[in-house]
C-alpha cells in the first residue's frame, strides 16, 4: 500500500471523530429516566369523566417506549382511514386526539413531553400544529 | 481525475472565489427564508409559484438541450460533435443541480422532499419529474465520467457505455415532456392548458440549450484556445435556428387557438402578457415585447447564412435567442399561468430582492459545478495531445 | 496492484448502490403502519355518515356582508385560522361578487338582487379533484365520503395542488400562521409555516356527529348531506330549486351548489 504513511494515520482520525459520541459519554453518568410529572383527578375527555391519575390508556411502560408509533397510527387511521376511535387493549374508547385526549390528562408540556425528549435530544414538531393545553394538574412521581 | 482542480490558473481562482462569495450570501438569505417562510418572496395565495419555478423549467430546457450535440453524434455518426460531446454533458450536469436546487428552495417543508420517494404517487407528474431529474442527473455523470476517462487514458470507451447514450437521448426528451405535463394538465389554467406545451418546451430546449453550450464555447475559446471549430458550430447554429423557428411557430399556434377560438380564458392571459388589464400596464409587459423583438431578431440574423455564419454576429443572435427564450419560458409561462387569478381579478407578481439573491446563488453554484468539470475535461484533452488551435 | 484496487472500487461502488437501495427499500416500509398497535380502531357510532357529502349555500337568504361575515368568523376561529393581511393572505370562507365567483358566467344584464350579492367561496370537494391527481406525496387525498383533505404532516409545500385548484380554493402558509390568530381555539390545532391549508368541511365534526360549523352558523341558509341519498336535504333542495356551481365544465365535478 503506498502512502500508508498519510493514509493510515487519516483512516485512524476519521474513524476517531465517527465515534466520538461513544469516547465522549465513555464512563459518564448511567442514562436515567427525567422525572415527569404525572397527571391526577378527574378529567372530562370526550363527554366521560376519567380519572387522570389511575392509568394511562395503555400500560405506562408501554406507552413510554411507544407513544410515538402510537400517535403516528392514531394519526394515519383518523385522516386516512377516518378511524378517530382507539379502543385500547382492556376495551376502553378513546378520541385519537393528541390535543383533545393525551393532553386533556398530560397537559403540562413542560412538566411531561419536555423532560424526556430535552434529555434525549429530540425535537418532535407536534406542537408547531398542536395548542399546549394552558392548565396544570400535574404533580412529579 | 478530481485533482485536476487542485492545478489551475490565479484567475481560475478568483472566479471560484467569486462564485462561492455569491452562493455564500445566497445561503444566509436561504436560511433566512427557512426560518421566516416563503413570505420574504413576492409570491402570493394567487400567484403562489414564481421565480423559482421559473427558473427550473427553463433549465430543464437547457439540461435536455445536450442532446442536440448527442444524437447527431450517435444516431448519424457525426464525428466532430464527438469532441465537444463532454462540455455538452457537463452543462447539463450543472443544469440539472440548478434545476433540483430551485424546487428545493421552493418548497415550504424542504426536509421533507424524501417524502416524494417514501410515498411514491405515480398518478403526479411532479413525482415523474423528480424520478427523470435524478436519472438524467446520474446518466450524465455516468457517461461523461467514463468517456473522460477512456480519452484520458486513450482507449475505446466502454462498449456498454454506447447504451447508456441511447438511453439518455430518449431521457432527455422524456425530462421535457414531462416538465410540459407539469403545466399542460391543470383544468383552469388556460395560458398552459394546450396540447403543444411540451412540443414548445422541447423546440426552446433544442435552440436554448445548444445556444447557451455555444457560447460558453465561444467563451473558452477566448479563455483557453480551445476552438470547438467550424465543423461544430456550424452545424450547431443550424440546428439552433431550426428548434428557434419551430419555438416561434409554435407560440403563434397559440395565439391562432386564442384568438381565432375568441375563448376569453384563452386569450385574457395573452392579453395582460402583452398589453396589461384594461389600462393597468404591468412591467411583464416590457418584458414580453422585448422576447418577441430579441426572437425576431435572432432568427433574422440566424436564417441569413452570411449572420450565421458570421463569428462576430452569431454570438449576438445566440443572445436574444437566449434572453427570448427565457423571458418566455420562465416567468412569461408562470405570470400568464396565474394572471388573471381563478377569479378573473388581475394582481401582480414582481420577484423579490430576496427571492432573486437566492436564484443568483444556485447559478453561481450552477457556474462553479460547471467551471470545474469543464477544466476537468480540458485539462484531459490536454494531456491526451488533442489540438486545441485547429487550422482550417 | 492497479487492477486490484479497481476491482475494489468497483465492488465498493456496487455495494454502496446496494446499500442505498436496501436503506431506501427499508424506508417505504417503514411508512408502513407502525408495529404499535395494541389496539384497535373503528369510527364513531355518532358519526354521520354520506356517499357524498355536498353544500348548497341558499343565496336568496344569505348574500350581505355583515351576515357573511358572521359565519366566516366563525369558521376561522373554530379552525385557527390565521388573519393574515395582504396577497399572502390564509382563508377558508370568504365572500365574493357574482363575477368574480361564476367568472365564466358573462351574463351582460344580471338582476340587481344578484348582482348586489356576494357568493360564498370555499373549496368545492370535488369528485373528480385535479389537486389530489397532481400532489407528489398524496399528502392531499379524497376520503371514502368524498373529503378532500390535507394531512398536514406531510405535505412538503410544493403548491402543484394550488397552480391545479381552478376554484382557488387553497392557501399557503408563506409564514408562521399563529401570530396571526387572535384567540386561540384550544381544541383545534393551527397549521404550520410551509403547509397549504383550506376547508375541510369539518371531517372531524362530523365524525362526532356535528355538522360544519359554517352550516350552524348559517341558521339555515346553508344545507349540508349526502348528494347520493334522494331524502337527504341537499338532495331535496336541489330537486326543488335550481342551482349552479362553480366552473362546471372543468370536469372536476364540484360538491359545493348555489341557489341563484
Amino acid at each position: 500500500m503506498y502512502n500508508a504513511k498519510y493514509v493510515i494515520p487519516g483512516l485512524a482520525v476519521f474513524v476517531g471523530i465517527f465515534t466520538m459520541p461513544f469516547w465522549l459519554n465513555f464512563g459518564s453518568e448511567e442514562y436515567r429516566y427525567p422525572e415527569v410529572a404525572l397527571p391526577k383527578g378527574q378529567i372530562v375527555i370526550d363527554g366521560q369523566s376519567v380519572d387522570a391519575g389511575a392509568a394511562c390508556i395503555e400500560p405506562k411502560e408501554w406507552m413510554r417506549a411507544n407513544h410515538m408509533s402510537l400517535l403516528i397510527e392514531w394519526r394515519d387511521q383518523a385522516l386516512r382511514n377516518e378511524k378517530r376511535v382507539y379502543v385500547a387493549s382492556d376495551g376502553r374508547k378513546w378520541e385519537t386526539s393528541l390535543q383533545n385526549t393525551c393532553m386533556a390528562c398530560h397537559g403540562d408540556k413542560e412538566a411531561f413531553c419536555d423532560k424526556c425528549h430535552d434529555t434525549n435530544s429530540v425535537n418532535p414538531y407536534c406542537w408547531d400544529c398542536h395548542v399546549i393545553p394552558q392548565g396544570n394538574n400535574h404533580e412529579f412521581e | 481525475m478530481l485533482e485536476r482542480v487542485l492545478k489551475g490558473t490565479p484567475k481560475f481562482y478568483l472566479w471560484l472565489s467569486f462564485l462561492l462569495c455569491i452562493i455564500g450570501y445566497a445561503f444566509i438569505v436561504y436560511v433566512f427564508q427557512l426560518c421566516y417562510g416563503l413570505k420574504i418572496t413576492g409570491l402570493s395565495r394567487n400567484i403562489s409559484w414564481g421565480f423559482y419555478i421559473a427558473q427550473f423549467t427553463y433549465l430543464v430546457g437547457v439540461a435536455a438541450g445536450a442532446v442536440m450535440l448527442v444524437l447527431p453524434a450517435y444516431f448519424h455518426h457525426y464525428k466532430p460533435f464527438k469532441r465537444v460531446i463532454i462540455f455538452g454533458e457537463f452543462l447539463a450536469i450543472g443544469a440539472v443541480v440548478m434545476c433540483m436546487l430551485f424546487i428545493v428552495v421552493d418548497m415550504g417543508q424542504p426536509q421533507r422532499v424524501l417524502n416524494m420517494f417514501l410515498h411514491p404517487t405515480p398518478n403526479s407528474v411532479m413525482f415523474w419529474d423528480a424520478t427523470v431529474l435524478l436519472g438524467y442527473l446520474f446518466l450524465n455523470a455516468i457517461i461523461g465520467w467514463t468517456t473522460l476517462e477512456a480519452e484520458r487514458y486513450d482507449v475505446n470507451p466502454p462498449r456498454w457505455i454506447k447504451y447508456l447514450v441511447y438511453l439518455s437521448i430518449f431521457w432527455a426528451f422524456s425530462i421535457h415532456t414531462v416538465t410540459g405535463f407539469l403545466y399542460a394538465g391543470l383544468p383552469g389554467r388556460h395560458y398552459w392548458l394546450t396540447a403543444v406545451m411540451a412540443a414548445r418546451f422541447l423546440a426552446s430546449a433544442f435552440c436554448s440549450g445548444p445556444a447557451l453550450l455555444l457560447l460558453l464555447l465561444f467563451l473558452l475559446k477566448k479563455l483557453t484556445k480551445f476552438d470547438p471549430g467550424k465543423a461544430v458550430v456550424r452545424p450547431l447554429s443550424l440546428i439552433i435556428t431550426y428548434a428557434m423557428g419551430i419555438n416561434v411557430f409554435l407560440y403563434c399556434l397559440e395565439l391562432f387557438t386564442a384568438f381565432y377560438s375568441g375563448i376569453p380564458g384563452h386569450a385574457d392571459p395573452i392579453v395582460f402578457l402583452f398589453m396589461g388589464h384594461e389600462g393597468v400596464d404591468a412591467w411583464v409587459n416590457g418584458w414580453m415585447w422585448t422576447a418577441v423583438v430579441f426572437a425576431f431578431a435572432s432568427l433574422i440574423l440566424l436564417i441569413t447564412p452570411r449572420f450565421r455564419t458570421n463569428d462576430k454576429i452569431l454570438p449576438w443572435a445566440l443572445i436574444m435567442l437566449f434572453i427570448a427564450t427565457w423571458i418566455d419560458k420562465s416567468l412569461g409561462l408562470l405570470i400568464g399561468g396565474f394572471t388573471p387569478t381563478p377569479y378573473e381579478t388581475i394582481e401582480i407578481y414582481t420577484p423579490s430582492f430576496w427571492e432573486i439573491s437566492v436564484g443568483l446563488g444556485i447559478f453561481a453554484l450552477g457556474a462553479l459545478i460547471v467551471s470545474v468539470l469543464w477544466k476537468i475535461a480540458l485539462d484531459v484533452k490536454k494531456e491526451a495531445g488533442e489540438e486545441f488551435e485547429l487550422s482550417e | 496492484m492497479n487492477s486490484s484496487r479497481r476491482y475494489f472500487l468497483k465492488v465498493a461502488g456496487l455495494s454502496a448502490f446496494a446499500l442505498a437501495g436496501g436503506a431506501g427499500a427499508a424506508m417505504a416500509a417503514g411508512s408502513a403502519p407502525a408495529p404499535a398497535g395494541r389496539g384497535s380502531y373503528e369510527a364513531s357510532e355518532k358519526a354521520l355518515k354520506a356517499g357524498r357529502w355536498a353544500m348548497v349555500i341558499d343565496t336568496r337568504k344569505l348574500n350581505t356582508v355583515e351576515r357573511m361575515r358572521k359565519v366566516i368568523d366563525a369558521c376561522h376561529k373554530y379552525h385557527n385560522v390565521p388573519d393574515i393581511p395582504g396577497t399572502q393572505e390564509v382563508k377558508w370562507l370568504w365572500d365574493d361578487t357574482y363575477h368574480h365567483a361564476f367568472s365564466d358566467e358573462v351574463h351582460p344584464v344580471l338582476p340587481t338582487r344578484v348582482e348586489e350579492s356576494r357568493f360564498f367561496m370555499l373549496c368545492n370537494h370535488c369528485e373528480n379533484p385535479s389537486c389530489v391527481r397532481v400532489c407528489p406525496v398524496k399528502a392531499t387525498y379524497k376520503t371514502e365520503q368524498g373529503l378532500v383533505a390535507i394531512d398536514y404532516h406531510r405535505c412538503i409545500g410544493c403548491r402543484f395542488c394550488m397552480a391545479a385548484c381552478p376554484y382557488g380554493s387553497r392557501s399557503f402558509n408563506f409564514q408562521d400562521p399563529r401570530p396571526f390568530i387572535k384567540d386561540l381555539n384550544p381544541a383545534y390545532p393551527t397549521r404550520m409555516r410551509g403547509v397549504v391549508e383550506k376547508c375541510t368541511f369539518c371531517a372531524e365534526r362530523l365524525e362526532k356527529g356535528l355538522l360544519p360549523v359554517c352550516v350552524e352558523a348559517s341558521e339555515g341558509a346553508i344545507l349540508f348531506g349526502d348528494l347520493r341519498d334522494p331524502d337527504s336535504v341537499v338532495s331535496k333542495a336541489l330537486a326543488e330549486n335550481y342551482s349552479i356551481r362553480r366552473k362546471p365544465s372543468l370536469g372536476t365535478d364540484p360538491g359545493v351548489y348555489y341557489i341563484i
